[in-house]
């Protein structure tokens, strides 16, 4: 719904009605949703990235293979401009268990969703493909972040351990390059597109 | 109707993890307390101004903050960062800057055919 004032004299807006579509990321805390987002990003991220405190030590769990200093606590979006009137915006979820609150919130209205996941704490990929498989409205796919860009293990063998339904697409990229997470935007939205046709 | 109380909540919380401390106005005061807008805004959901002189009513500095904020069209997620207000409160004021006559809220994606936006979509990551 567009909304106008009713009134005759229609004023002009500055811009002409554009549309916009959201995807959202998805995944375990600290499995480069951020990456992946800031990747295809055509603006600089201004999401809610906050350093982590000492009083959020202990409570997060990164694990001794991580580096990773910051986490974000709202969301991070990134925009790409895809035709003149049309923008996508990719929309990281907040990967803690303890902002599962925004979740309904963020993924209202998304076109899709994309799991990213690690191979090294695939465990950490399971609510957020839970939510997805059980909500069923919100075409989705999982994508491998390859962390130093190795694939630790086959994806037939991933797709075993995440006990990912067939029709769920499965795929590996590098979430810092931006051609890699492309693809997997192109996928999900194949993905999606097939599912509507389906219906 | 039940109303979920997450936005205050979740508008708090962003808060406090930005800055460390409370938020030193409680983030509804500027609406009025009001934490709901009457129609769903998208994070995603586009925004722009509308420069129109005969709409002369004055606006309020968070009011304004928005409407300058999206002379070119900016999502509600942007004019939350841009403006450094919580999003529950940039939904609201958009809301009723929309009402006012002085903002365009765009097209949600669900308000057009599905199959054919998907294909545009695609077909626009296609020739990124």
């Amino acid at each position: 719904m567009v909304l106008k004032t009713s009134d005759h004299t229609a004023p002009t807006p500055a811009e002409p009605p554009a549309l916009s579509v959201k995807l959202v990321i998805a995944g375990g805390f600290g499995v480069g949703k951020t990456t992946l987002v800031g990747a295809v990003s055509e603006t600089p991220m201004l999401g809610t990235e906050a350093q982590m405190t000492e009083a959020s030590i202990g409570v997060d769990e990164l694990g001794p293979k991580s580096a990773k200093t910051t986490t974000t606590v709202a969301m991070d979006w990134g925009r790409l401009s895809l035709d003149p009137g049309l923008l996508l915006y990719l929309f990281g979820a907040p990967g803690q268990d303890r902002f599962w609150f925004l979740w309904d919130d963020l993924v209202r209205g998304a076109v899709g969703a994309i799991v990213l996941a690690d191979t090294r704490n695939l465990e950490s990929s399971f609510p957020a493909i839970n939510y997805f498989e059980q909500r069923g409205d919100i075409p989705f796919t999982v994508a491998v972040n390859r962390f130093d860009g190795q694939l630790t293990h086959p994806l037939n063998q991933v797709r075993d351990a995440l006990d990912l339904d067939p029709a769920i697409p499965l795929s590996d990229c590098d979430a810092r390059q931006r051609g890699d997470v492309l693809a997997v935007l192109r996928d999900l939205i194949s993905h999606a597109l097939s599912a509507e046709l389906a219906h | 109707m039940l109303r979920k109380p997450s936005p205050a909540r979740a508008t708090a919380t962003e808060q406090l993890a930005r800055t460390g401390r409370p938020a030193r106005v409680r983030p509804f005061t500027v609406t009025g307390g009001r934490t709901g807008a009457q129609l769903h805004l998208g994070a995603e959901r586009l925004v722009s101004a509308i420069t129109d002189r005969r709409y002369g009513h004055r606006l309020g500095p968070e009011e304004l903050a928005i409407y300058n904020a999206c002379i070119a069209v900016r999502s509600v997620a942007e004019l939350a960062a841009t403006t450094g207000m919580p999003i529950g409160v940039v939904r609201v004021l958009v809301g009723d800057l929309a009402k006012a006559g002085r903002v365009l809220i765009h097209p949600a994606a669900a308000d057009v055919p599905k199959v054919a936006l998907l294909e545009r979509v695609l077909h626009g990551l296609k020739d990124l």
